[in-house]
């Protein structure tokens, strides 16, 4: 395995955790909420997909962009928009509920075994074949990665409501006195949560094809731990750190000698523990910030 | 007076397991295991609160010391003629050494509270969410560790033919004990300092409270009562994989402390023996449930989906949890406490008996709770 196909593979799964990572940050960001539910939109759009195998490709994105975008902002709406103001203790219960609510939901309807699904799977093939070999779905990863956050970044910097939601993450008692309208930013960021969501699922299907109950739930656990580690208190850094999860856990698979792969979680984990103690602000937060302010 | 009134607490809890130990005997051999598994819970949920309900500090980890003292009291207990043969690639000091089950108990508590403690070491610098997360590595890498790794366990494989010894009375006992300790603790000076830490933690170091010390030794104590539970738990099923102690067991017994109210001892044991039973019975309904005439039979994972709406609908009905966070009291005070709470005020007395409103985490505290009251 040469370097330049590990770090190839590294950008492609960093790409998809990041665009995981940005939806936790943008909801963390308004709402002081880690949203475990988040790996549940992902699954309900990959059996969107799974679902809907005889429609037409476009259809099936549309409508799972649709899904994820509606569950999205019922989930907001029924369970957390009552639960604002509550202990973060019980708003983190709260989300672990919906996510096994609905993860029994998925039991039920769809069975334990899995459903394959995979609308994009033509771009499992090989692109540009040489000393590296590049897939069509790590070219497509890489891009959508790029494109979403830089879409995400436009909204955020040069829309209203992208500076109302950017004025509610930094100081939200302020934002609404001075007009922010709560529940439009919370409602937003949900919304773009959903649809990065719909993007990872669409993405992920690519490489694994087998929708099951806890599709969504790995890789959101992952990417949270990454947003962690970077900094949750601002999208940037929580993207990074997001990225930097996924980047760090391709190449120490393919670094590893097979003897110790088996224990890569271990390591990963370990790197988390060390990179907590060293920046428990966050790895990309800059030096000299003060966590601990008291007025 | 004021002790008088914090015993009740204990003896409240002690009350209530007795009632479910009396309850479980008088069933058959089947649903008897169903309060068992209440009982063990409540062990576990005991140990989660010492940490988590009186430090403030978030834990996925203390599932990774129930893991610890679910291996290791069945590991050293199994009869040494099987376990040459069933687990060859465990390190001889275990393959060579069985004890007897209560033995064993101290062993995995011992163990339980060893690794808690060096854990601890780094982690308790640490709060808010980065605690959370540092915790749930530790949770990751013990389940990898022990899925992986056959010197120290059976791997992804079952292990099997431990000694079964625990029943409604013995688990009932391991309760009482964990429910003493809990209470000893949390009304000793050291509990009361970590207490005083989670009201507020900078004015807590401010009259001379090292938090991190008072934290270390709360997630010892902590991991010592979780091994102590993993210790029942396998010696109740006689066999356990490392999958029934990981995520799920983490959601759970955290959703059973905050339901129940992560402040107080009371609530802890209402929501894991509450929470315990409900989804107990909800599995047997799986099956079958008769109600009155007939009998239906859920899906299955209906109750799955059935537990987590309830879960979901308490906390919106009551975001504090069941018992607000207030210990048991006979007294009039805690209505009225409860009453205010309830109403979304602070009460004024926060400390009638040292038990104040808990929060978790000032630093993850939103910054919008009043105004998004204030909206609704």
């Amino acid at each position: 395995m040469n370097v330049g196909q590990t770090i190839i593979n590294g950008l492609a799964l960093g790409a998809l955790y990041a665009l995981v990572a940005v939806g936790l940050a943008l909801v963390f960001g308004v709402l002081r909420l880690i949203n475990f539910a988040q790996g549940e939109l992902i699954t309900a759009g990959a059996y969107t997909l799974s679902l809907t195998t005889n429609w037409p490709v476009i259809a099936q994105i549309l409508l799972c962009f649709v899904v994820c975008i509606g569950l999205s902002v019922a989930i907001e709406r029924i369970a957390f928009r009552p639960l604002r103001g509550a202990a973060p203790a019980t708003t983190l219960v709260a989300t672990f509920a919906v996510a096994f609510a609905l993860e029994a939901v998925w039991l039920i309807a769809f069975g334990a075994n899995g459903r394959p699904a995979g609308p994009l799977s033509t771009l499992n093939t090989i692109a540009i074949r040489g000393s590296l070999n590049l897939r069509w779905i790590t070219i497509v990863e890489i891009a959508a990665g790029l494109v979403l956050l830089g879409g995400t970044a436009l909204i955020l910097n040069r829309t209203s409501i992208g500076l109302q939601m950017r004025a509610a993450a930094t100081d939200f008692r302020t934002a609404r006195l001075l007009g922010v309208r709560t529940n439009l930013v919370i409602s937003f960021a949900f919304v773009i949560a959903g649809v990065m969501a719909a993007v990872v699922a669409l993405l992920y299907t690519v490489q694994t094809p087998l929708v099951t109950q806890t599709f969504g739930l790995d890789i959101t656990i992952i990417a949270l731990v990454g947003a962690v580690v970077g900094g949750l208190d601002r999208l940037w850094t929580a993207t990074a750190g997001g990225f930097a999860i996924g980047f760090a856990t391709s190449v120490l698979g393919d670094v590893l000698p097979a003897s110790q792969e088996k224990f890569l979680t271990a390591f990963v984990f370990l790197l988390v523990i060390l990179l907590l103690l060293l920046r428990p602000g966050g790895l990309f937060t800059g030096f000299g910030r003060t966590t601990v302010e008291r007025v | 007076m004021s002790r008088l009134r914090s015993v009740q607490t204990l003896l409240a809890s002690i009350g209530l397991l007795l009632v479910v130990a009396l309850i479980g005997s008088g069933t058959t051999a089947a649903t008897q295991q169903n309060f068992i598994t209440a009982l063990i819970s409540a062990i576990i949920v005991y140990g989660l609160y010492v940490f988590v309900g009186n430090s403030g500090v978030i834990s996925f980890g203390q599932i990774s010391f129930v893991a610890i003292g679910a291996f290791s009291a069945g590991l050293f207990t199994i009869p040494a003629q099987p376990k040459h043969f069933v687990l060859v690639g465990l390190w001889s000091f275990i393959a060579d050494h069985t004890v007897s089950n209560f033995a064993s108990y101290l062993i995995a508590a011992g163990l339980g509270a060893l690794f808690a403690l060096i854990v601890g070491l780094p982690l308790m610098r640490l709060s808010g969410i980065a605690a959370g997360i540092a915790t749930f590595a530790v949770l990751e890498i013990t389940y990898n560790l022990f899925l992986q790794w056959t010197k120290i366990g059976p791997g992804p494989t079952t292990l099997s033919l431990v000694p079964i010894s625990v029943g409604v009375w013995e688990a009932l006992l391991g309760a009482v004990a964990a429910a003493i300790v809990a209470f000893l603790y949390q009304s000793s000076r050291r509990g009361r300092l970590l207490r005083a830490s989670r009201e507020d933690p900078a004015a807590s170091q401010a009259i001379g409270v090292n938090v991190t010390r008072e934290r270390w030794l709360a997630f010892t104590l902590s991991g010592g009562l979780c091994g102590l539970g993993g210790a029942l738990l396998v010696h109740q099923l006689g066999s356990i994989t490392v999958d029934q102690v990981y995520l799920e067991l983490t959601f759970l017994t955290l959703a059973m402390l905050v339901i129940g109210g992560s402040g107080s001892l009371w609530g802890a044991t209402v929501g894991a023996l509450g929470i315990s039973l409900l989804d107990s019975w909800l599995s047997a309904a799986e099956n079958t449930v008769h109600v009155v005439f007939f009998s239906v039979s859920l899906p299955n994972g209906a109750s799955d989906l059935i537990l987590g709406v309830i879960m979901a609908a308490m906390l919106l009905f009551r975001p504090q949890g069941v018992t607000g966070g207030a210990e048991f009291s006979l007294g009039f005070v805690n209505r009225l406490r409860s009453r205010r709470s309830r109403a979304g005020v602070e009460p004024s007395r926060t400390g009638v008996e040292g038990e104040p409103k808990p929060t978790l985490e000032q630093d993850m505290q939103p910054t919008q709770g009043v105004e998004s009251r204030a909206e609704r």
